[in-house]
């Protein structure tokens, strides 16, 4: 008696755990704030300006997000996670989403109850040296001294391409990127390694940025995207499709500028209609307003306007379209259709 | 009071268990311990039901998976195809290595500096107070990384000790300081060794025999024999003679620079020292105040006693007083070596792979088993301090007051 009580006790606790998860968007709602873990500061894609407002490629998808579900893109408590905790704290609830430079790997999504909603960057593995190491490219690196970021996929690949290419390394495990730059910049490493993306932002913050270059390999895929928590579908398909509204409104040639006027009476293309709420009910499906994604857009622009802003060839970062053009002008970007 | 005087079991009636003083105390621990134990039992399955649910229940199967991920500093063969429980060894090893050196170390710092705190110069003993206040005021992770940033920050980088005009140079050109570790030589074995290690373990032996028979002559005829000195001559020259007339089969091997880096020697890399000199010189100001408490508890009469014998000081301290103050040390000391080994957990800080650093960092991140690498990393730690101090009671037992 005594035990079928307490049995049901832990039965009714287990389900109120799972509703608890399950409703991420009344959560979000209920506190008027979307928690949304981002990376311990990368310039570009995620870091604190002057004013201590996060800016960046990554956080312009957690204001997104905030702006279609709440309606103001300031409603965003950002969470800043190493990569050894953000797992976890996703996994705990201590965050709603995190969009922190994840590769979206198998073990990760299947393994460790992760849903990866997209890619909003797709990149790969480099390495950087100072130019008076006088190596040009990575094959050359046999018995160099390697600084790397724990807890990363950055720390696998590289184990593999050494052991591939029978060379030998010595790693210099470091916990965040800040220490990274220290050791690398004082020497205590000849190369510095992680995600091609990672070290142009990390570049673009040294004194003398001329003086180091970019390795030509690139050693790994490593689609970056955002991710929330497995089995939560009405929510992970909130995040999926603001992203995917960003990448359409690229597509389609809407605007932080324009999309207001777009969104103020139907227009000729059904697409567009749809996406901005003036034909069908898109946002109803997904549990928001008609106006989610034309709230979405005017947070930050349409991803090639997000991209140019925070890590294009026109910002310290300096980085290319690349892989990450639309799949119109050669690049990878592409959504399924608002239909 | 009344019903305590009749017999018991006469007429047992269950009201008994709580009015009566014979029975309550025993009816409270039993309700204590069940609903303890229900407690416990709840959060247990608690946390597996949730688990489960989360489809992670737990799972030690990662253990035997290969590990993918180097590790810069293994005292066993170690590859990124070996497996997670290899990396666990591996890290332990590397624990039990920065704790064991820092111990030693640690200790015979804290001994000096608490002898030294005693003294009667007044610059020495102020001195000491000064080293104790700072290194056990400060957190030790500052310290850790404050020794790691100087040795980064100040010593030269492997690349200037190359070319005609290289601005840093090896010391006896067999020692390279750099930011990158310390290069030492390495001995290397060649034919022939065996006859010279075989010598070098009989003078060892030889040298304990030596010092028992000085002894044993000194309570018969009190004369002393320069028992120091002759230990050292009977450690180096036998061995030494041997392998000159071996034709040195023992050789050393020098670093040299190689590429990017040394090669060649031992590598002691910088998060090994710094992490082995911030925990032993914290620790240490421990130690020494231990020390100090020790030498202080003992009477004064006893070194008076001992000097009126005509011992001299340093005689009166190494036989009359510290093995006296063993006896009070010796407790504090041993929860200072479980404090050092603990806190060597800190080793991720400077990027050296200890246990935290291999099961309970890149394990547990690679591959999500957060709650199993934990359990396991505790259970790991708890098995070394209880090691740590059950060796040290021992010792503790055999330097106690003996009462007859």
């Amino acid at each position: 008696m005594k035990k079928s009580l307490l049995l049901g006790t832990i039965a009714a606790v287990g389900v109120l755990a799972g509703a608890a998860s399950a409703a991420t968007l009344d959560d979000v709602k209920a506190n008027g704030v979307l928690k949304c873990g981002v990376s311990t500061g990368l310039v570009g894609f995620a870091a604190p300006d002057a004013n201590g407002r996060w800016e960046g490629f990554d956080v312009a998808v957690c204001r997104a997000v905030a702006a279609a579900v709440l309606g103001d893109s300031d409603a965003v408590q950002f969470v800043p996670l190493s990569s050894k905790v953000r797992f976890t704290a996703l996994n705990s609830g201590e965050v709603d989403m995190l969009a922190r430079n994840t590769t979206w790997t198998f073990s990760r999504d299947v393994d460790l109850g992760l849903t990866f909603v997209g890619v909003n960057y797709y990149d790969g593995q480099g390495f950087m040296a100072r130019k008076d190491l006088g190596v040009g490219s990575a094959t050359e690196l046999d018995g160099a001294t390697i600084c790397i970021q724990t807890g990363t996929t950055t720390e696998l690949n590289l184990a593999d391409y050494f052991r591939s290419n029978g060379m030998s390394y010595e790693p210099v495990p470091i916990e965040t990127n800040a220490e990274a730059q220290q050791q690398f910049l004082s020497g205590a490493c000849d190369v510095l390694t992680t995600d091609a993306s990672g070290l142009a932002a990390t570049r673009a913050t040294f004194e003398h940025p001329e003086d180091f270059m970019i390795m030509p390999e690139i050693i790994s895929k490593e689609p970056l995207g955002p991710l929330v928590r497995e089995g939560d579908e009405p929510w992970s398909d909130i995040v999926r499709w603001t992203l995917n509204a960003l990448i359409t409104a690229e597509e389609k040639g809407i605007t932080k500028d324009n999309v207001e006027q777009m969104a103020a009476a139907a227009g000729n293309d059904p697409e567009i209609n749809r996406l901005l709420g003036t034909e069908g009910d898109l946002g109803g499906m997904l549990g928001l307003d008609k106006q989610w994604a034309m709230r979405a857009i005017a947070a930050g622009g349409n991803y090639g306007e997000l991209f140019e802003a925070n890590v294009g060839e026109n910002t310290p970062v300096g980085l290319s379209r690349g892989l990450n053009a639309l799949w119109t002008q050669g690049g990878l970007i592409y959504t399924p259709p608002f239909r | 009071m009344a019903m305590a005087d009749q017999p018991a079991g006469k007429s047992f009636r269950l009201s008994m268990l709580l009015y009566d003083t014979r029975y309550r105390s025993i009816t409270i621990q039993v309700i204590m311990l069940t609903l303890f134990v229900i407690g416990v039992w709840w959060l247990i399955n608690n946390m597996y039901t949730n688990l489960a649910i989360a489809n992670k229940a737990p799972d030690f199967g990662f253990l035997w998976n290969p590990s993918g991920y180097d590790i810069n500093q293994h005292m066993i063969d170690y590859s990124s195809q070996s497996t997670n429980a290899r990396a666990w060894l591996v890290g332990l090893l590397n624990t039990l290595l920065v704790a064991f050196l820092g111990c030693i170390l640690a200790t015979v710092l804290g001994v000096f500096i608490g002898v030294l705190r005693l003294s009667k110069n007044w610059i020495i003993s102020r001195l000491m107070t000064v080293y104790i206040e700072t290194f056990r005021n400060v957190p030790v992770l500052l310290w850790i990384l404050f020794a790691n940033s100087i040795f980064i920050d100040t010593l030269p980088q492997p690349k200037t000790f190359r070319g005609e005009n290289a601005t840093s140079h090896m010391l006896w050109d067999a020692f390279a300081f750099t930011n990158r570790g310390f290069y030492i030589p390495k001995p290397t074995f060649g034919e022939g060794y065996l006859p010279v290690l075989i010598v070098f373990a009989l003078s060892i032996v030889a040298i304990f025999i030596f010092r028992k028979w000085a002894y044993k002559r000194q309570e018969a005829t009190g004369e002393i024999l320069p028992v120091f000195w002759i230990g050292v001559g009977l450690f180096f020259i036998p061995a030494i003679v041997t392998q000159l007339v071996m034709g040195s089969p023992i050789g050393l091997e020098y670093p040299a620079l190689k590429g990017f880096n040394f090669k060649g020697g031992f590598h002691l890399r910088n998060s090994l020292i710094s992490l082995w000199l911030a925990l032993s010189l914290y620790t240490a100001a421990f130690i020494a105040e231990a020390v100090r408490a020790g030498i202080m508890a003992i009477n004064k009469g006893q070194s008076e006693a001992a000097a009126a014998l005509g011992l001299r000081q340093n005689r009166v301290m190494s036989l009359v007083v510290l093995p006296q103050a063993l006896r009070v040390i010796i407790p504090p000391l041993i929860s200072q070596y479980l404090n050092l080994t603990k806190n060597s957990s800190l080793a991720i800080a400077v990027g050296y792979m200890d246990l935290t650093g291999t099961l309970g960092g890149i394990t547990l991140n690679q591959t999500g088993r957060a709650l199993e690498c934990i359990l396991l990393l505790m259970l790991t730690y708890l098995a070394i301090s209880l090691t740590i101090s059950m060796v040290m009671n021992i010792y503790n037992n055999s330097v106690k007051l003996k009462e007859r």
